[in-house]
């Protein structure tokens, strides 16, 4: 099978602060793959380079085929096959909730109104939200805005997608209702890369584990094997601070 | 006469008000006219600077960053009057006019780009961040998520400085420009009597109170839906 992201030797560095040394890295279909590793590690900065929102200074980026990294790529085409999360939503606040989940079909697709807006209502549909269709993000929970959100990143029907931290500007209460779409999504198929702190849902939902420590991958693998035996000292130390609630 | 009536004689001729009726209406017609004529241009260019500056670009962003200090450092009096009396001598002549309208419209743009340029520096990064990953061009996330939000952030900054910048048309008198002001002084003068000017207050009044009034409404209808 071929890897439909794969990373060859990627390297980001700002200035002379190296942060990805060279990490090499493949995420199968329908796989859902989890970063874990501690603060300053270069786990956002991997995924930023997956769809070019920072630019990686060497290595590849190779998504269906295609390494991105290359000129001459058209990166608003690659960007409309990769779904991206934040951890602060990011939510267009003078939009409605629809006119947020529709406004790249509408841009972007060039989809008429109508049309936009069916395919917004299934996308709310999907994450539990038709009925705010017609609230500003304002007057959501953290949780409603975040699953908001995935419905704006589903709706360009992704063959990827990237979540950096989905949960950890949420309220304890509403991490649930987030980590429940992000396992639908992931049961209806789709090919998954999230950073997380959440153990708990690594452990239960990933296909993988990578745990990252100063910007390379230290060990990776199923998660029984990263959380119940870790071989490197790093990972169970990281792992033990993080048990112990850091 | 008794102190009243000569007030009313003095401030509220009528036949002084018939007379020069007609001039003063006219003058209200040039006011009004360059009045609109700097709010469009003035906002316009105001609103192009802040994009090119929003580029990114340091050989974009110097020149319009010292644009705007220069511009708003002058009194606007002087840049009206260089226009109208020192270009003429490199060879570019105006007239009254458009020496007001330009020097106006400048000083509108230097600082409608400085409110608007603060309205998209104050948005998250995550905001263009979104956009750009949902495969808008920077562009197209720039009309569409950035410009409407900054421009709801400047609209109280920027009403006021509309009004204030549309009271200095008055300024263009004296490059004898026959906005409202100027011609009632005029006609103060011939007619040995100041009704004429009672009566360029009166109009200004009936300009700038409604004009208020529709900034107000403006920056309550661009107040944030919570
Ligand atoms: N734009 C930037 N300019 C300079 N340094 C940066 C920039 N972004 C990140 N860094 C630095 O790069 C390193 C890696 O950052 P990154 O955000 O990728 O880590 P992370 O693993 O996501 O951390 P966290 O768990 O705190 O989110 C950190 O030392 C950070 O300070
Ligand atoms: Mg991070």
């Amino acid at each position: 099978m071929t890897p439909l992201l794969e990373l060859a030797g990627l390297r980001k560095a700002y200035g002379a602060l190296e942060v990805l040394r060279g990490v090499d890295l493949q995420v199968f279909p329908g796989e859902l793959v989890c970063i874990v590793g501690p603060s300053g590690s270069g786990k956002s900065s991997l995924l930023r380079c997956c769809n070019r929102l920072e630019e990686s200074t060497g290595g590849q980026v190779i998504v269906d085929g295609e390494d991105i990294t290359r000129a001459g790529v058209n990166i608003n085409k690659v960007r409309e096959r990769i779904g991206m999360v934040f951890q602060q939503f990011n939510l267009y606040p003078h939009l409605t909730v629809l006119g947020n989940v529709t406004l790249a079909l509408r841009k972007v697709q060039g989809k008429a109104q109508a049309e936009a807006d069916a395919l917004g209502m299934a996308a709310l549909e999907r994450v539990g939200l038709a009925d705010k269709a017609r609230n500003h993000p304002a007057q959501l929970s953290g949780g409603q805005q975040q699953r908001v959100a995935i419905a704006r990143a589903i709706v360009l029907q992704p063959k990827l997608m990237l979540f950096d931290e989905p949960t950890s500007a949420l309220d304890p209460e509403t991490v649930g209702e987030v980590l429940k779409v992000m396992r639908e999504l992931r049961e209806a198929g789709m090919t998954m890369l999230v950073v997380t702190h959440e153990m708990g849902f690594a452990r239960a939902a990933a296909d993988r584990v990578i745990f990252m420590d100063a910007g390379a991958i230290v060990e990776q693998g199923p998660p029984a094997d990263i959380f119940g035996a870790p071989k490197h000292e790093r990972t169970r130390a990281f792992l033990a601070r993080y048990t112990a609630g850091h | 006469m008794n102190g009243p009536a000569k007030f009313f004689d003095t401030f509220f001729n009528a036949g002084v008000a018939a007379k020069y009726l007609p001039d003063i209406l006219a003058g209200m017609g040039v006011t009004i006219a360059l009045g609109l004529a700097v709010a469009v241009t003035g906002l316009i260019a105001g609103l192009g600077l802040a994009v090119l500056r929003a580029t990114g670009r340091a050989w974009l962003a110097l020149p319009i960053i010292a644009f705007v200090d220069i511009l708003r450092a002058l009194p606007p009096l002087v840049i009206i009057i260089i226009f109208f009396f020192a270009f003429p001598m490199i060879g570019i002549e105006m007239s009254a006019f458009t020496a007001t309208w330009l020097a106006l419209s400048l000083v509108l743009a230097a600082y409608a780009e400085e409110s608007l340029w603060g309205g998209i520096v104050s948005l998250p990064r995550g905001q263009t961040e979104a956009a750009r990953s949902t495969g808008l061009t920077w562009w197209q996330a720039m009309t569409a998520v950035i410009l409407p939000q900054a421009i709801r952030i400047s609209v109280p900054p920027l009403t006021n400085r509309v009004i204030a910048v549309a009271k200095n048309v008055a300024l263009g008198s004296v490059v004898a420009l026959s906005e409202v002001l100027n011609l009632a002084q005029s006609a103060t003068s011939a007619a040995g009597n100041p009704t004429p000017l009672t009566m360029a207050a009166a109009g200004y009044l009936v300009l700038f109170i409604p004009a208020m009034l529709g900034a107000r409404r403006l920056e309550r209808r661009f107040q944030w839906r919570t």
